[in-house]
């Protein structure tokens, strides 16, 4: 029911030095320290990557697949993420960085932005239909797939209000396997990503029976050869996706090319959390679309990318300028898209239940709150757990020890230290004379 | 078992923090998500109350494995007409705090409609005290 114990997000436990700085920006407490090194436990981590943003010591990094998967098709597709196109300054285009990528052993490029193109027209299908028959209230993007991890663990009561439509990348994907290429089995396509989730959702997807992608590489793997590449590269017109699809790459272009009026867009996932919250209390009751993204700005600040978020969303703000001029170009395929709807519904994850069963959970509930209550509440970390309550938590679920707190260890050498004093008064009666 | 926490009257920005609290206790429960729901809708509710209204007080929430029952209780002025609080629409909050996105009249019956079960006790000049109970596997739309 918890689904994969594959995560992007990894440990290199070589460069951890057990500082306990991941472990308090951790937005599920998905993180302890033990002996001496940050471990991350599955069933919480939603690979929002904000541990690696956080890490002094870059010990935490996404692992992602090497270019030499490609290897094993016939026909290599990249579908870049619109993010791609602005980790290069202004003197490289578009169609000049598509080119580069077909330098790079793929034979051909389609555009996630495309993608988002067509995830957005579904998007706005999906809630005037939903408003039309009655349920209409705020629905969520399910594109990013941090929140959508967020909200099995953490917010499993907002699943419902997920937009049932799947994310641009599984769009782009399939529409090259379906469309561009039907019938085919020597088509491998390959995500060019600036996101840490997006790895774990090709081979574990969300809402999806199977992912299309059969590979995903990082933005910052591929960056070098690319630039290298770049100027070398004959320019011909390869992009298709217009300014409404390359503004995915940064915080507010989905709800502008959703459309719907009463949106609201939130990035970061500090914030995130703030939103959904209010959403929970049943505040915010005239919003009807939420475009929440993990990074911060979007995916421009994702862990995989190269470039400052701010600058690269300044790049792409000037493509959308750009292509908002230009006449559109002729489409890659004939009729109406693929089918772009979720096929199974996204589950709650359990990974905050202290047990199981309710009885259970309650005694060790009841049990942490004690615990709690003789604890510090300094929140310091130096027990390996993000606060006191987790610890507390951890305690009572049999996960840690109560003296791995220093306070609560110090209370015990105290009492350990007044009983040899007593001991040491202790005459034997035989030499007990006064 | 019980959860108690003190509400600041004189915080705004920290209205809400004893919900999220107890949003977090029932996640650690596993309970029902629309009861989860549920209760985050009242029990918010019935906290910003206590903090706009009501000057602040102490919200306890008791636990077991079937229900949640949650008491707020305050020493405010007191709600002199229940029946006329506990109608849509009806507010008397001041001008600051309707520019806040408050005051529209809507959370009494927005718990009466998410609690299985909604008590209030109101004593002019000393105090309100609401209770508020939700069944996990309850619907909501109490009658009190
Ligand atoms: N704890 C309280 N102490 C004193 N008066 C209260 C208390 N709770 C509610 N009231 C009175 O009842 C009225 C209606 O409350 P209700 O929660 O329905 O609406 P509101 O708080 O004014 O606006 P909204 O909840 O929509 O922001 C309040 O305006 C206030 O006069
Ligand atoms: S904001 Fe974008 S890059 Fe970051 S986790 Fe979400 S989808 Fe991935
Ligand atoms: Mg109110």
């Amino acid at each position: 029911m918890n689904g994969p114990s594959f995560h992007s997000v990894t440990l290199d436990p070589a460069k951890c030095k057990g500082c306990t700085t991941c472990v308090r920006f951790c937005p599920t407490e998905a993180i302890r320290v033990r002996k001496g090194r940050a471990a991350i436990i599955d069933d919480r981590c939603i690979d929002c990557g904000e541990c690696i943003r956080t890490c002094p010591n870059n010990a935490k990094k996404a692992v992602s697949d090497p270019l030499t998967v490609l290897e094993s098709y016939a026909v290599r597709v990249a579908i870049p993420a619109p993010t791609l196109y602005g980790q290069f300054d202004e003197r490289f285009s578009v169609d000049r960085i598509l080119g580069g990528l077909l330098e790079l052993g793929f034979t051909d490029v389609f555009e996630v932005a495309r993608g988002a193109e067509l995830v957005a027209d579904a998007t706005a299908a999906w809630i005037a239909s939903a408003g039309e028959a009655g349920s209409g209230g705020q629905w969520i993007s399910s594109a990013c797939p941090a929140v959508v991890k967020l909200l099995q663990v953490r917010f499993p009561s907002l699943l419902d209000r997920l937009v049932p439509v799947m994310s641009p990348m599984e769009a782009a994907a399939r529409i090259v396997k379906e469309r561009l290429y039907p019938g085919r089995t020597d088509v491998g396509v390959f995500f060019i990503s600036p996101c840490a989730g997006k790895v774990t959702v090709s081979r574990f997807p969300q809402g999806l029976t199977e992912s299309a992608v059969d590979g995903v590489i990082a933005i910052k793997d591929i960056y070098v050869p690319l630039l290298n590449a770049l100027p070398g590269v004959h320019e011909r017109p390869l992009g298709h996706a217009g300014a409404r699809g390359v503004a995915w790459a940064h915080i507010d272009g989905e709800s502008d090319a959703v459309g719907v009026p009463k949106a609201i867009s939130v990035s970061g996932i500090a914030d995130v959390i703030g939103v959904f919250e209010a959403l929970e209390n049943g505040k915010m009751k005239h919003v009807a679309f939420i475009e929440a993204l993990a990074c911060p700005a979007g995916c421009v600040g994702g862990p995989l990318t190269v470039e400052n978020p701010y600058i690269a969303r300044a790049r792409i703000r000037a493509i959308e300028r750009k292509a908002a001029e230009l006449p559109p170009r002729e489409a890659r395929f004939e009729g109406a898209a693929i089918n772009l709807g979720l096929e199974v519904p996204v589950p709650a994850r359990s990974g905050l239940r202290l047990a199981p069963d309710v009885f259970k959970a309650m005694i060790m509930l009841e049990e942490a709150e004690i615990i709690h209550e003789s604890l510090p509440g300094l929140d310091c970390g130096s027990c390996g757990a993000p606060t006191c309550r987790a610890f507390a938590e951890d305690v009572a679920r049999g996960d840690a020890m109560l003296t791995d707190c220093i306070f609560k260890l110090r209370e015990n050498v105290r009492k350990l230290a007044e009983e040899l004093i007593n001991m040491e008064r202790w005459q034997p009666p035989g030499l007990d004379k006064d | 078992m019980q959860l108690r926490y003190e509400v600041s009257g004189d915080d705004l920005s920290l209205a809400g923090k004893a919900s999220t609290e107890v949003k977090r206790a029932l996640g650690r429960l596993g309970v029902d998500t629309g009861a989860i729901k549920r209760t985050a809708v009242s029990m918010y509710e019935a906290e910003m109350n206590m903090v706009i209204h009501g000057g602040g007080g102490i919200a306890t929430a008791e636990l077991s494995p079937d229900r949640i029952v949650i008491t707020m209780e305050d020493k405010g002025p007191g709600i002199p007409d229940l029946e006329l609080a506990m109608q849509e629409g009806y507010s008397t909050a001041p001008e600051w705090i309707r520019e806040l996105g408050f005051g529209a009249g809507m959370g009494l019956p927005n718990i009466k409609r998410n609690a299985d079960d909604l008590h209030i006790e109101s004593i002019v000049g000393k105090g309100t005290r609401v209770t508020i109970t939700i069944d996990f596997s309850g619907t909501g739309g109490s009658r009190p």
